[in-house]
């Protein structure tokens, strides 16, 4: 009896709140923070960070809580988002594999286009790495013509077969037209150890997985594949001034399910533009090497996500899905 | 049923178990053989492994057929019926409670849970009952959703409506 | 030396701030509570730091992390103790000795080996962190997938002989384990494996908990059942003074297993892949089978409570080593640690001990520290512990229903996986019923995907040549000490045989 008065009361509560809940969008219940990778990694760490701003500063009536799932290098969370269609308090954030994944795995049923974009946080950048115990490597040419040499006695390796950097991998192995040994491991820590340690040979890193390593001098970094050189690495050439066509970004942004409510994305957007202006953000886009200048948001980012989309397709098919997936 | 019986159809289950999974894992056309210069597939492990499940599902059969195990000698019954009924409505209720979670949510559905077990089949007082059927929830409130952020299964969207009423009283005086 | 001895003096100062040592408390407890409930260990307890970590300076925030990590560590064997489910995969080997010594009427026993145990397998890997942290680091590296996969065989080799009597069922038991493993994507290929029914749940795997919890929650509660027939299970034990102080005395029996397990666990948690987890499995196995009476394993030997347990603390403290010195979590929640420490403006990495002695040492200090107030904490709330064996079993059973499937649900916020728990404690408990070990098959699904996938890594890194395990030298001890310890029982029974045709001669 009691249950039930409490029950017909909320709900008539909700009536009289529904209204002035419509006038200025807001979460009524936890937002769930989807991470579309495992714990540690890099869109783990940012998403962690954004949380932790957005509690900081007080920036949401309801908590951010994140939820880690890296199953099928994101199909998992991409499958769970579409899943969640119309729902206002689920946002994911997401890396590259937003785009090769429904690629990869045709049967997947996802379609990224069709995913609400909120913000553009960041674009991840990638370098080539080897150990400093390389006298013998300077550059990109000593670089490959040791590799080429080396043959499949060459380990580069990297976080999983489908993944950014095995997407990079074999685009450097076309242009260069060598064929190296590429070995996944477990998260982009896992393989700047295996480089420190000379278990591996080389591979392609985010800087903000190298970076401390690199300071303390166990790596170095050969060249960058952006267009213009970063503040972070003013000496390492980028590929195109080698006359290299390589140019390759990681996409670090943050997007809700299919048919979210335009109140519910004019709030998310906000939300995620604040904590993009934020001083706390800004220093760690420029300590870990991201570019952060403008975020992109609505149309524009969903522009973007369709031309990004199509050139991953372009990409896989250029390469090759077999060269990504090494069977 | 006997423990003989029971030895003997789990055999049969575990070996058709075995089979089931090489077959997924062959159909899922996984390369199940040495990749040159690569070592094993991707389908090797689970394939060859449960290779070995059925041949271990097999050595049961023949152990059974010997006679070498206890149990295939056991002609006693393999659930004990005084007991059953208990065991069966133990595994019912946690059923039904995982189904009640998707439905009515956590909180509704551990209530009923509790009034199930301590009252109905505990012959507890029900004082003690209502002790646990408030106690429970209360307590999974504050350790699951107030200090480790967690947003439990909060069942069909009248059901989360009900409760979101009783979270939002939690932001509006605490924070 | 010097140096080490003078920068941990004043960490040791630091960690005696009024601030940091209340936190020591705090971290302690808050952790001792979240670790005991099964599914919830310390990576859920980060959630409660979040808030902290806004009130107060970094280093006592971390400290609070520190001690929480600690106090869960504690924590998972009050629940493989008392309830008889793993709070976590690190408690797993200490439910083997302590379920049964609940069961004879011995909880506070077990409780007070557990708790001894693991303090000073904590103190002993503080030390040995302390003074060693730099070329241990060095040595860390020098593990790659050849030697990773070496310390799998290690780790099967020292539970030959866990199982049962009846072989083929503890093979299937153990193949079950591993394949189940396999469930999920294939990190190697990136292709989708056993995704039974095409349901896309399943491309995330059977994480261990779910299983866990399946055979030691739901089926070891429903054997239960049906075995006392719903009469109280347990004998009660009356706490007194005079008990406790014998309980105490008793650490004599267990000493050797303690040591044992406290360096062993250092060192395998200071490797990045391995963890907490096949420590304490390898230190339980190890202790069985040098153990003067290896049968009483299993059945209540206080040696099997403590040797696991010594090595879980002194490997979660030797899995911080890598987060300090290199900036590789060695564990999820050591990764979750260091991106704790990303928000406050701490890099991780090989030049932290250098850039932030304050903050380093101020961290070991409180290990100290914390390894002392767990220890007081724990034996103190020993008797508060007992108190849940003497409960009705319908009251406890709805209880650890309700947080087996809650502590399911926590640790991937999928239903999903408490349907699997369900399905995995009945089978789990029909196999039981027929003399099927249940043990290896959760073991199995512990070491599993670190054991194939770095068989893989090396294979491919070696291109297909198998020579590579035994052509590295670290590779190779590991192994030959797998095979001269697979061998050990047979060699020994051989030996007695001898001694005693010989004495009959």
């Amino acid at each position: 009896m009691k249950l039930w008065k409490t029950l017909t009361m909320s709900a008539a509560a909700l009536a009289v709140m529904t209204p002035a809940a419509m006038a200025e969008w807001q979460p009524r219940k936890p937002v769930e923070f989807i991470i579309m990778a495992g714990t540690g990694g890099g869109a783990d760490q940012i998403a962690r960070l954004l949380q932790g701003l957005i509690e900081k500063h007080d920036l949401s009536p309801r908590p951010f809580i994140p939820i880690n799932k890296p199953g099928g290098s994101g199909a998992e969370a991409l499958r769970y988002l579409q899943d969640k269609a119309g729902d206002d308090h689920t946002v994911m954030m997401t890396l590259n594999s937003f785009y090769t994944t429904p690629i990869i795995q045709e049967d997947l049923g996802v379609d990224v286009t069709q995913f609400t974009p909120i913000g553009l946080m960041a674009m991840d950048t990638f370098l080539l790495w080897v150990n400093s115990d390389r006298d013998d490597i300077t550059d990109l040419d000593s670089y490959v013509s040791t590799v080429k040499e080396a043959g499949l006695d060459w380990k580069v390796g990297g976080t999983g077969s489908g993944q950014e950097d095995s997407v990079l991998t074999a685009m450097m192995e076309a242009a260069f037209d060598y064929e190296v040994t590429y070995i996944p491991f477990p998260g982009g820590g896992t393989v700047a150890k295996n480089l420190v340690g000379n278990q591996i040979d080389s591979t392609v890193n985010n800087p903000a997985e190298q970076m401390e390593f690199w300071r303390a001098g166990n790596t170095k970094p050969l060249v960058q594949f952006t267009a213009e050189r970063m503040p972070a690495f003013p000496d390492v050439p980028t590929a195109k001034e080698l006359d290299v066509d390589i140019e390759y970004y990681m996409q670090r942004s943050v997007n809700g399910p299919p048919g979210m409510s335009p109140e519910a994305v004019e709030w998310y957007t906000n939300l995620f533009q604040t904590l993009f202006d934020s001083e706390e953000w800004q220093e760690f886009c420029k300590s870990d090497g991201l570019t952060c200048e403008t975020m992109m948001k609505g149309e524009e980012l969903a522009e973007f996500h369709a031309t990004q989309k199509d050139a991953h397709v372009a990409l896989i098919e250029q390469v090759g899905a077999d060269a990504i997936t090494g069977e | 049923m006997t423990v003989r019986t029971a030895e003997l159809l789990m055999a049969i289950a575990t070996l058709l178990m075995s089979l089931g999974l090489m077959l997924n894992v062959y159909t899922d056309e996984l390369n199940i053989g040495w990749v040159e210069g690569r070592g094993p597939g991707a389908g090797v492990w689970p394939f060859w492994l449960s290779a070995g499940m059925a041949l271990a599902s097999l050595a049961t059969l023949y152990r059974w057929f010997r006679g070498k195990t206890p149990e295939s000698r056991s002609d006693a019954p393999y659930i004990d019926p005084e007991t059953l009924f208990l065991v069966a409505v133990s595994a019912a209720s946690l059923l039904g409670l995982l189904i009640l979670m998707q439905i009515v949510g956590t909180y509704l559905s551990l209530m009923i849970f509790m009034v199930l077990y301590v009252r109905i089949l505990g012959h507890h007082s029900w004082g003690t009952t209502m002790a646990f059927v408030i106690g429970t929830p209360v307590f999974v409130y504050l350790l699951f959703e107030v200090a480790l952020t967690k947003y439990l299964p909060k069942g069909l969207p009248f059901f989360e409506e009900g409760f979101l009423f009783i979270d939002n009283l939690r932001y509006e005086w605490f924070y | 030396m010097e140096t080490i001895l003078v920068s941990l003096g004043s960490g040791l100062l630091q960690a005696f701030e009024p601030l940091n040592l209340f936190m020591i408390f705090a971290g302690c407890l808050a952790g001792l509570f979240v670790g005991c409930m099964p599914g919830l260990g310390s990576v859920n307890g980060v959630a409660i730091l979040l808030p902290v970590t806004f009130l107060v300076p970094p280093t006592a925030a971390i400290i609070f992390l520190a001690a929480l990590y600690y106090g869960a560590m504690y924590g998972g064997a009050i629940s493989s103790i008392t309830l008889g489910i793993p709070g976590a995969s690190t408690a797993v080997a200490t439910v083997f000795d302590g379920r049964p010594m609940a069961q004879a009427g011995k909880a506070d026993q077990a409780l007070m080996a557990a708790a001894i145990a693991s303090f000073i397998g904590g103190t002993v890997s503080i030390i040995l962190f302390t003074l060693f942290a730099p070329p241990l680091a060095a040595f860390a590296l020098k593990f790659g997938p050849q030697e990773e996969f070496a310390l799998m065989l290690l780790a099967f080799a020292t539970f030959v002989g866990l199982g049962g009597d009846d072989i083929p069922k503890t093979i299937f038991s153990i193949l079950l384990g591993l394949v189940l493993a396999a469930v999920g994507f294939d990190i190697i290929s990136g292709q989708p494996r056993m995704i039974f029914f095409d349901m896309v749940e399943f491309q995330r795997g059977i994480g261990f908990l779910v299983l866990a919890i399946g055979v030691y929650g739901v089926g070891e509660m429903l054997w239960t059942l049906e075995s006392t027939a719903g009469k109280v299970q347990m004998h009660s034990v009356k706490i007194t003074v005079s008990r406790m102080k014998q309980n105490l005395l008793q650490v004599k029996e267990y000493i050797n297993s303690t040591w044992v397990g406290s360096v062993l666990g250092f060192f395998v948690g200071t490797l990045p892949a391995a963890g907490a987890t096949p420590a304490s499995l390898m230190s339980y196995g190890l202790s069985k089978t040098f153990s003067k009476d290896p049968d009483s394993f299993g059945k209540g030997n206080v040696s099997g409570v403590a040797a696991p347990e010594a090595a879980n603390n002194a490997a979660s403290t030797g899995s911080m080593l890598p987060m300090i010195t290199l900036g590789i979590p060695g564990s999820p929640t050591t990764a979750i640690l260091l991106g704790g420490m990303i928000i406050w403006g701490l890099r991780p990495g090989p030049l932290l001990f250098t850039e932030s002695p304050d903050f380093v040492w101020g961290l070991i200090g409180s290990m100290y520290v914390a390894n002392f107030a767990t220890v007081i904490l724990n034996i103190a709330l020993i008797p508060v512990f007992i108190r849940v064996l003497a409960m009705p079993f319908t009251l406890l059973t709805p209880i650890i229903f309700t947080l087996c499937v809650l502590g399911v649900f926590a640790t991937t916020d999928r239903m999903f996986d408490t349907w699997i728990m369900l399905i995995i404690g009945v089978a789990a408990y029909l196999l039981r019923k027929l003399n099927y070990p249940v043990a290896p098959a959760v073991l199995a699904i512990v070491l599993g995907p670190l054991a194939e996938r770095s068989m893989r890594q090396s294979l491919i890194s070696s291109q297909g040549d198998p020579m590579t395990f035994l052509e590295r030298p670290i590779s190779l001890v590991c192994i030959l000490i797998a095979v001269a310890l697979v061998s050990y029982p047979m060699v020994a029974k051989f030996l007695k045989r001898n001694k005693a045709v010989e004495a009959a001669e």
